[in-house]
C-alpha cells in the first residue's frame, strides 16, 4: 500500500511534468526549430494507439483468453504495411485540402457536406465517450488499488468533489485547452502536444518492461519457469493453446480474421490516431520510418503480456485477483512500491495520452461539425456578419473538450462497472470501423456519392448499435436481458446477437459482419444508384487523384468554382475566422505566388475563393467554411458538365504546358544538331585549309628552286658549264617533282571525292604481284638491293581495279627503294592468304620508321627520313595507296621499329562488301 | 669587308640557288639544314645575316628567330625570312617573333639581292 497523498503527489507531478514539455515543445515551434520535425517522434506518437487499455487492459484479456489480446496489435502492423500506399494519400489529402478531421474528411470527400460531417462527429461521440470512460475507469481503479492493495470496488465511495479521477479529467481538460486551443491554427497542429505524447509513449512502454522483467526475472526464474509451473493449473493449461481447451482444431478463425481487420481498420480511423499520424504529420517521409517503428514498438510492449497474465494468476491463484491490475498489484504485493508507482505512472501516460488527443479530436469535430453549423443558422453569425469570431471558435472549442472530457467521466460513473475494459475497447473500434468504406473506398473510388456514405453510414452504425451497443447496455442490467436472448417480442430472428439466425459467431464477429456487410452493400448500392452531383463528382477527383492534382504536383490545380466575388467581402471574412493578422498574410502570399505586387489589386478570381476557402477549412472545417465563403459571394451553381469543363480546361493548360515544352525540347535538339553540323562543317573546312596550304607549300618549293636558278642564268650568260648543266639538272628534275606533285594531287582529289574511275575485273594478286616487282626490278638495280618474292602457286582471283592495285605495289616497292641501305639493300615482297583475304607485305632493311612517325605516315605530306637524305617524294604516296586499299574494303599497315627495317602491308577481302563494287 | 651569311633551309635545290648568289656577292656562306643546326651555327659562326626558311622539320624558323631575339649574345643578328606559305597570319607571325624582313617563296633574285644589300647596309 501506497499512502493517496504520495500517489496523488506523483500523478499531478507527472501532469506537471506533460506541462512542461509541450510548453517546450510549443515554444521551439515558434522559434521555428520543431521539435516533432523528427520520424522517431512521429512514430512515437502514433504510439497514442496504445491506451490504457492496452497496458491493463491485455493484460486482463490473456489471463481470461491467452493468446486473444494478439489480434488487437497485429491489426495495427499488417495496417503500416500499407501505410505508404493509403495512410500517405491520407496525409497527402489531408494537408491538401486542409482536412483536420476525419468527419472533415468525409464530409470533404462527399461534397463538403454539413449532414456528412455531423453523422459522422455524432457517431464518434457515441462510440467515444465509452473509450473515454474507460481510461478515466483504469485511472481510478489503478488509483484504488494502489492505496488500498485491494481491488476497486464498485463506485468511489467518497464525494464526487473529493474525486481524484474528476481532479485527473479537470486537469487534463486543462492541458488539452491550454495545449490544444492555444490558436485558431489552419494547420490544426499542437506541437508541444504531440512532443507530450510522444514522451508518454517512451514512459508508458519503460513502465510495462520495467513490470514485466520484473515479474519474469524477479518472481519467477524466466518465461520457461512462468510457462512450466503454469502448467501445473488445468485452468491456465488452455491459455496456452490456440484453440482453448478443446485444442487447435476449434479455433475462432472468424474471430481471429475479425479481431484483426477491426483493428486494422481502428489505427487508420480512430480519431486519435488520425488527428496524430494525419493531422499532426510534419513531413509524410516520416512515415517510412514509422512503418516499422510503430509496429516494433507495439511487438515490445505485448512482449510481457502472457508471462504477466500467467505469472500473476499463479501467483495469486487463477481467477482470485482482477488480472487487469496485476501490472499494479504484483509489484504491491512482493515488495516494490517504487516499481508499483512507476507502473501506475505509466498506465496514467497511456490513459492520458488517449484522453489528450481524443479530446482534441472529437471536440474540433463537435465544434466544426455540430456547433457550427447551428451557429450559422443564427442571424448575426453568418458569413456578412461583423466582428472578430477567432476567440470565440475557441471558446467553444474549449466547452467542447471540456464537454467531451465530463461526459465520459459521466459515462464512466454510470457505467463504470458494467463492462470490463476490453470489451468497451472493442465496442468502440466496431463503432469507427464503420467509417472505413465510405473512407477508403472513397479515396480510391470515384463513384461513391453523398447518399451513399450516409446511407452506409447509418445502416452501418444503426446495426451496430442494434447487434453491440444494446446487448451491452442490456448485459449492464438497464433494459431486460431477455430482449437479448429471444430478441424484441419474442422474435428470435431478429435476436441482436444472432440477427437472422446467424449463429456460431461471436457478438463481435458478429456485430461486425452485419454492420459492414450492411454499411458497403449501402454505400455500393445508393452510389451506383444514383450518379454524383457536381461538387461531388469535383471533391471525387480532388480526393482520387490527390497525387496527379494537388498542388505538389506543380501543375496548376483544377478549382471548381464559377460566380463572382469582391476582394473586400474576402478579406473581411477571412479576417473575422482567422484574425486579422493571418488573414492579411494569406492575402500577401497569394499576391506573392501569383505576382501581384499590391494586395489591393488582387483579383477575386476562382483561384483566390478557392484559397481563402481551403484556409477557412482549416479553422472551422470544410462544410463550414462552405457555408461562409458561399455568404460572402454569389456562386453559379454548378452542374455536372461545369466540373467537366472545368477539369477539360485544367487539362488542356497542362496540355498547352506540354506541348510547349515539347516544343522546346525539340528545338533544343534541333539547334544542338545544327551546333554539330556546323561544328563538322568547320573542321572540314579547317581540314580543307590546312591541307591547300601543305599543297601550296609543296608547289611553291620546286617552283622557288626553279625560278631562282632559270634567273640566275639568264643574268649569267658566261656562266661555266658544268654550272649550267648542274642548274638545268635540278631544274628539270624540280619540273617532274612539280608534275608529279599536280598528278597525285588530283588522284588524291578524284579518288575522295568519289569520282575517280574504278575498272573492276577479277585480278590474279599473284601475277599482279610478279608483273609489279618486275617493273620496279630496275629500281633495286640502280640501288643495288635484292628482292625475294615470295608467291602461292595459286590464290582465289579477286574483283578489283588491276592498274590501281598495280600502282600500290609500285609505290610501296619504290618507297622500299628508297629507303634500303645502297649496296646492301634486301627487299621481301610476300603475298599469302589470310581467312577470307590477301595479304602483301613489302619489306625492306631501312632504317625503319621511328615510333612517333608511325601514327602518321599514312597522312598527307608526312614524308619519312629527314629531308637532307630524305629521296624524292611528294608526300602522297602512301595516303593514296590507303585509299585504294580502303576503297577495295581492305586495310594497310605498318609494322617496325627503328633501325629493323619497315614492312608495309594491306590485306584485301576475297569478298568485298557490295557498296565497294562501285564503278 | 665581307659578310657572313647563313644559309638555313631543308631543301637542297633552293639552298644551292641562294648558296651561288651569296657567293657571287662576296659573302661567306655558311649552310645549316635544320632548325638547330641554324641555331648553333648563329651563335658559333655569328653571321651578320640569315637567310631563315620558315618551315624546317623539327625546330621551325619562327622557333629559331624566337631563340635568337632572346638571346643577348646573338640578339643583333639580322634575319630574313623566307617562307612557301604565303598566307597573311605567316607573315605576321613572322615579323611577330622579330624578322626583320620577310620574303616568299619562290623570289624574284634581283629582289632577293636587293633586299640582303640593304639589310647588310
Amino acid at each position: 500500500m501506497i499512502a493517496a497523498s504520495l500517489v496523488l503527489g506523483v500523478s499531478f507531478g507527472y501532469l506537471l511534468l506533460l506541462f512542461a514539455i509541450a510548453a517546450f515543445g510549443d515554444r521551439r515551434a515558434a522559434l521555428g526549430r520543431s521539435v516533432i520535425d523528427n520520424a522517431w517522434i512521429y512514430a512515437l506518437s502514433l504510439a497514442v494507439y496504445c491506451t490504457a487499455w492496452t497496458y491493463f487492459g491485455s493484460v486482463g484479456r490473456a489471463a481470461g483468453s491467452g493468446v486473444w489480446f494478439l489480434p488487437i496489435y497485429l491489426g495495427p502492423m499488417l495496417a503500416m504495411l500499407l501505410a505508404w500506399v493509403v495512410v500517405r494519400k491520407m496525409i497527402r489529402i489531408a494537408q491538401t485540402y486542409r482536412i483536420t478531421s476525419i468527419a472533415d474528411f468525409l464530409a470533404s470527400r462527399y461534397g463538403k457536406s454539413p449532414l456528412l460531417a455531423a453523422l459522422v462527429t455524432l457517431i464518434t461521440v457515441v462510440g467515444i465517450v465509452p473509450y473515454i470512460a474507460l481510461q478515466l475507469k483504469a485511472i481510478s481503479a489503478g488509483y484504488h488499488v494502489l492505496t488500498t492493495g485491494q481491488q476497486a470496488p464498485g463506485l468511489p465511495v467518497i464525494a464526487w468533489w473529493q474525486d481524484g479521477t474528476l481532479l485527473v479529467a479537470l486537469a487534463l481538460a486543462a492541458f488539452t485547452i491550454i495545449f490544444g486551443t492555444r490558436h485558431l491554427d489552419s494547420a490544426e497542429r499542437h506541437e508541444g502536444m504531440v512532443a507530450a505524447i510522444a514522451f508518454e509513449s517512451i514512459v508508458k512502454l519503460v513502465a510495462f518492461l520495467s513490470v514485466g522483467a520484473f515479474v519474469t526475472w524477479g518472481l519467477f526464474d524466466g518465461m520457461a519457469d512462468i510457462w512450466s509451473r503454469g502448467q501445473t493449473f488445468p485452468e491456465l493449461r488452455a491459455l496456452l493453446r490456440l484453440g482453448g481447451e478443446s485444442g487447435a482444431a476449434s479455433f475462432g478463425y472468424a474471430q481471429w480474421f475479425a479481431l484483426t481487420l477491426l483493428s486494422m481498420l481502428s489505427v487508420l480511423l480512430l480519431p486519435r490516431q488520425f488527428q496524430m499520424m494525419v493531422v499532426e504529420c510534419v513531413d509524410e517521409q516520416h512515415l517510412r520510418r514509422a512503418a516499422w517503428v510503430f509496429p516494433a514498438y507495439l511487438l515490445l510492449i505485448n512482449v510481457f503480456v502472457l508471462p504477466i497474465a500467467i505469472g500473476g494468476q499463479v501467483i495469486f491463484g487463477p481467477g482470485r485477483m482482477d488480472a487487469e491490475t496485476f501490472v499494479l498489484s504484483l509489484p504491491l504485493a512482493h515488495g516494490a512500491p517504487a516499481l508499483a508507482l512507476f507502473a501506475y505512472v505509466g498506465g496514467l501516460s497511456a490513459a492520458t495520452g488517449m484522453l489528450i488527443v481524443e479530446t482534441i479530436a472529437v471536440s474540433t469535430m463537435v465544434c466544426n461539425d455540430l456547433v457550427m453549423p447551428s451557429l450559422l443558422r443564427l442571424s448575426g453569425f453568418g458569413g456578412r456578419a461583423g466582428g472578430d469570431l477567432t476567440q470565440q471558435l475557441l471558446n467553444i472549442r474549449r466547452c467542447a473538450i471540456l464537454a467531451v472530457l465530463l461526459l465520459g467521466y459521466l459515462y464512466f460513473h454510470l457505467a463504470g462497472e458494467a463492462y470490463a475494459l476490453v470489451s468497451i475497447g472493442l465496442i468502440s473500434f466496431a463503432a469507427v470501423a464503420q467509417f472505413a468504406p465510405a473512407l477508403l473506398v472513397g479515396m480510391y473510388w470515384r463513384g461513391g456519392t453523398r447518399a451513399g456514405a450516409l446511407g452506409g453510414l447509418l445502416g452501418g452504425f444503426a446495426l451496430w448499435a442494434y447487434t453491440l451497443m444494446l446487448p451491452s447496455v442490456a448485459k449492464s442490467g438497464w433494459i431486460p436481458v431477455k430482449f437479448v436472448a429471444h430478441g424484441p417480442f419474442g422474435i428470435e430472428l431478429l435476436a441482436p446477437e444472432r440477427l437472422f439466425g446467424l449463429n456460431g459467431l461471436d457478438n463481435l464477429t458478429h456485430s461486425l459482419f452485419w454492420s459492414l456487410l450492411i454499411n458497403v452493400g449501402l454505400y455500393i448500392g445508393l452510389s451506383l444508384w444514383r450518379g454524383p452531383s457536381a461538387r461531388e463528382a469535383s471533391q471525387a477527383l480532388l480526393f482520387v487523384d490527390v497525387f496527379e492534382r494537388g498542388r505538389a504536383s506543380g501543375q496548376a490545380a483544377p478549382v471548381f468554382w464559377r460566380g463572382r466575388a469582391r476582394l473586400e467581402d474576402l478579406t473581411m471574412l477571412a479576417s473575422r475566422l482567422l484574425g486579422a493578422n493571418r488573414a492579411r498574410q494569406l492575402f500577401e502570399e497569394h499576391a506573392r505566388e501569383i505576382g501581384v505586387a499590391d494586395v489591393r489589386n488582387l483579383l477575386a478570381d476562382a483561384r483566390l475563393v478557392d484559397r481563402v476557402e481551403r484556409q477557412l477549412t482549416g479553422a472551422v472545417g470544410s462544410a463550414s467554411a462552405r457555408v461562409l465563403v458561399a455568404s460572402v459571394v454569389q456562386e453559379e451553381p454548378l452542374a455536372i458538365d461545369d466540373v467537366i469543363e472545368i477539369l477539360d480546361e485544367a487539362s488542356q493548360l497542362r496540355g498547352y504546358a506540354r506541348a510547349l515544352e515539347d516544343k522546346s525540347r525539340s528545338l533544343e535538339l534541333a539547334t544542338a544538331e545544327l551546333r554539330g553540323a556546323n561544328e563538322q562543317l568547320q573542321s572540314l573546312d579547317h581540314l580543307k585549309d590546312d591541307f591547300m596550304s601543305s599543297v601550296t607549300h609543296e608547289l611553291r618549293t620546286p617552283l622557288t628552286s626553279i625560278r631562282a636558278l632559270s634567273e640566275l642564268m639568264l643574268d649569267a650568260p658566261d656562266m661555266e658549264v658544268d654550272q649550267r648543266e648542274e642548274f638545268l639538272r635540278i631544274v628539270v628534275s624540280e619540273s617532274e617533282r612539280l608534275s608529279r606533285l599536280v598528278n597525285q594531287v588530283l588522284d588524291l582529289a578524284k579518288i575522295e571525292s568519289g569520282h575517280a574511275e574504278w575498272h573492276n575485273t577479277d585480278v590474279d594478286m599473284a601475277k599482279l604481284v610478279a608483273n609489279a616487282v618486275r617493273a620496279a626490278s630496275g629500281l633495286f638495280r640502280e640501288r643495288g638491293a635484292a628482292v625475294e618474292l615470295s608467291l602461292p602457286d595459286q590464290v582465289p582471283l579477286i574483283r578489283a581495279d588491276p592498274d590501281r592495285l598495280t600502282q600500290v605495289m609500285l609505290n610501296l616497292l619504290s618507297n622500299a627503294a628508297k629507303f634500303v641501305p645502297a649496296e646492301a639493300g634486301k627487299v621481301g615482297v610476300v603475298l599469302r592468304t589470310d581467312g577470307d583475304g590477301l595479304v602483301v607485305e613489302v619489306r625492306d632493311n631501312g632504317p625503319g620508321v621511328p615510333l612517333a612517325e608511325q601514327a602518321t605516315v599514312f597522312e598527307k605530306f608526312r614524308q619519312g627520313g629527314d629531308a637532307q637524305n630524305r629521296p624524292p617524294g611528294t608526300g602522297l604516296g602512301l595516303p593514296i595507296c590507303r585509299q585504294i586499299v580502303d576503297h577495295f574494303g581492305g586495310r594497310m599497315w605498318l609494322e617496325s621499329e627503328s633501325g629493323e627495317g619497315a614492312c608495309f602491308a594491306f590485306r584485301l577481302p576475297l569478298r568485298p562488301a557490295e557498296d565497294q563494287e562501285t564503278p | 669587308m665581307s659578310f657572313k651569311v647563313l644559309i638555313a633551309d631543308d631543301e637542297p635545290n633552293i639552298v644551292v640557288s641562294l648558296e651561288f648568289m651569296m657567293k657571287r656577292e662576296g659573302y661567306e656562306v655558311l649552310v645549316a639544314r635544320d632548325g638547330r643546326q641554324a641555331l648553333e651555327a648563329i651563335r658559333r659562326e655569328r653571321p651578320q645575316l640569315v637567310l631563315l626558311d620558315a618551315m624546317m622539320p623539327g625546330m621551325s624558323g619562327f622557333d629559331v628567330c624566337e631563340a635568337v631575339r632572346a638571346d643577348g649574345a646573338v640578339r643583333d643578328t639580322r634575319i630574313l625570312m623566307l617562307t612557301a606559305k604565303g598566307r597573311d597570319t605567316d607573315v605576321a607571325r613572322g615579323v611577330g617573333v622579330g624578322a626583320d624582313a620577310y620574303m616568299t617563296k619562290p623570289f624574284s633574285t634581283r629582289d632577293l639581292m636587293q633586299k640582303v644589300r640593304d639589310m647588310l647596309a
